[in-house]
């Protein structure tokens, strides 16, 4: 976390205080008002808003052109780049534009394979991969270079951010010195897969904490309330690299189907009370799909409403 | 080896339908390996194409060969007093074998009649499996002998992505995640600290990136 930007974010994690992150999924139009409402239901709890990069492979107006207008509305985007769709001519272009119009969070991931998407049948990139990704962002950022070698003047002054996912596999331990690898390349922050199986997660922080990673990266826990119970078992079985244990299914089929919002929700903040214990966590993701609109209730009861104003 | 597999019948017919005189040429190198394109299946997709216009009522010839390598033209020259004979050559060696033969005799239609699949190996018999995609630069020392070019499905040089669940890849359950593959084979070799290393960049110039490949070796020309 040594360099330091103009970060909001950045500053929140610096002070000491649990940050709160949500996201933005851009909509699959033109229509940037949607933006701004899904921008404006959130934006006086959390500290930044992440926008999501073509997420799944579905195609969507770009990530960069809502993180501009995120800026513009006076808030902090965290700008979610993916290296699946673009080579590293595109992805430094972006990261130049993101840095003129002062945009300084930067979430570097490699992307879902587009066999998921609406574009199953086109070509990948992948010239970088994440880590890649982050090298160049520091490099850009610290060094004032391209990776071709060319030095420019103004730099993008970017907090550099990448995922990591403990419940991926083969084993917790190789899943932490993956997440070494791209601290070691310059990441900053870390915003997790969601968690529900909490034994694995703090496995995870307790091999982090022993490398003394924690201190060098700003890890923020992945929270995603479940909807209902068909939510539940849909990411059980479905979704790829995430781990929901049957106690989550069955408690959340154990309540009336009108109950069930409230359960999830209930159950997020339990999480998080319980992950705010957990030594190296330093904020929260809250991933709330299609349902922005519950992320003030989540952080009012977590007790991290207001936010503290940093300059 | 270079893997490829039979054309659907449909799509070779298609190509010879209205022609009078067709050859069917196979190659002796990787597709007889494969069993899609060597004398075996020329002799095959031969009787394949006779039937069709016998069916269709159609008087036309149908002869098969096999040479030795398509991708050499000393072998390729074997057909020189007989292809003028054909409208068309249907050639079953790979994509090289295809073009270096159409090259060979550029007034001739050459049609393919295998899809060149990649560069693998045989898992047994029946069943082939990528390995390489010819990056022009192996990086094969600092992996444990595991491309993560050809095994990783986002050709990742630091892997594995968040996507992998129990050893496998994102995308088919079928599909060994390759950077576990990487894993567990440096961790047996006790070289775990090139895992933990991030890898920068990749030069693709090597690679299909840098246009058409050529390889000249002065030494050995004759």
């Amino acid at each position: 976390m040594s360099t330091e930007t103009p970060s909001r974010l950045q500053k929140m994690i610096k002070a000491g205080h649990f940050a709160v992150t949500s996201e933005v999924g851009p909509p699959r139009s033109a229509d940037g008002a949607v933006i701004e409402q899904k921008a404006n239901l959130i934006k006086d709890y959390v500290d930044a808003i992440n926008v999501t990069d073509n997420q799944t492979s579905v195609c969507r107006l770009s990530s960069l052109a809502a993180c501009i207008r995120i800026k513009l509305m006076g808030l902090e985007p965290v700008l979610q780049m993916v290296t699946r769709d673009r080579n590293r001519i595109a992805l430094q272009s972006d990261i130049l534009g993101a840095g003129s119009y002062g945009i300084n969070n930067i979430l570097c991931l490699t992307g879902d394979h587009q066999h998921f998407g609406d574009h199953p049948n086109c070509v990948n990139v992948f010239d970088l991969d994440s880590t890649q990704l982050i090298q160049t962002v520091r490099l850009m950022r610290d060094e004032g270079r391209l990776l071709g070698g060319h030095e420019f003047g103004a730099r993008p002054q970017m907090f550099i951010g990448a995922a990591a996912n403990p419940f991926a596999g083969p084993n917790v331990e190789m899943r932490v010195v993956r997440l070494a690898k791209k601290v070691a390349a310059g990441c900053q922050f870390v915003q997790t897969q969601c968690i529900y199986n909490m034994d694995t997660f703090k496995k995870f922080m307790k091999m982090v904490v022993d490398r003394g990673m924690h201190e060098k990266v700003a890890i923020l826990a992945g929270i995603t309330p479940m909807k209902n119970v068909g939510m539940a078992k849909y990411m059980q079985k479905r979704v790829p690299g995430i781990d929901v244990p049957d106690d989550i299914v069955k408690r959340m089929g154990g309540v009336p189907k009108e109950n069930q919002p409230e359960e999830g929700i209930k159950l997020a903040v339990e999480q998080i009370e319980e992950l705010k214990e957990v030594e190296g966590i330093r904020g929260f993701h809250i991933m709330a799909i299609e349902w922005e609109e519950k992320v003030p209730e989540i952080v009012e009861k977590i007790g991290l409403y207001p936010r503290p104003k940093i300059g | 080896m270079i893997k490829a597999k039979e054309k659907p019948l449909n799509e070779v017919i298609d190509m010879v339908k209205d022609l009078k005189k067709v050859l069917i040429a196979g190659c002796d190198g990787c597709v007889t390996v494969c069993e899609a394109g060597g004398a075996k299946e020329a002799k095959v997709l031969a009787a394949a194409l006779r039937l069709f216009f016998t069916q269709e009522g159609k008087k036309a010839e149908v002869d098969e060969t096999s040479l030795t390598r398509q991708c050499n033209k000393d072998y390729l020259q074997e057909l020189q007093d007989r292809i003028d004979n054909y409208d068309a050559v249907v050639s079953i060696a790979c994509g090289c074998g295809v073009q270096f033969l159409a090259e060979m005799y550029p007034t001739k239609i050459v049609y393919p009649g295998v899809d060149t699949c990649f560069m693998g190996v045989t898992d047994e018999r029946g069943v082939y499996s990528e390995r390489c995609q010819a990056c022009g630069r192996c990086i094969l020392a600092e992996t444990g002998g595991i491309c993560p070019i050809a095994r990783c499905s986002k050709r990742m040089l630091n892997g594995p992505c968040g996507g992998s669940e129990r050893g496998k890849c994102e995308i088919n359950p079928d599909v060994p995640c390759g950077w576990e593959l990487i894993y567990e084979r440096l961790k047996t070799l006790g070289q775990l600290d090139r895992f933990e290393n991030p890898v920068a960049p990749k030069d693709w110039l090597t690679s299909r990136d840098g246009g058409p490949r050529k390889i000249v070796r002065e030494e050995i020309q004759i």
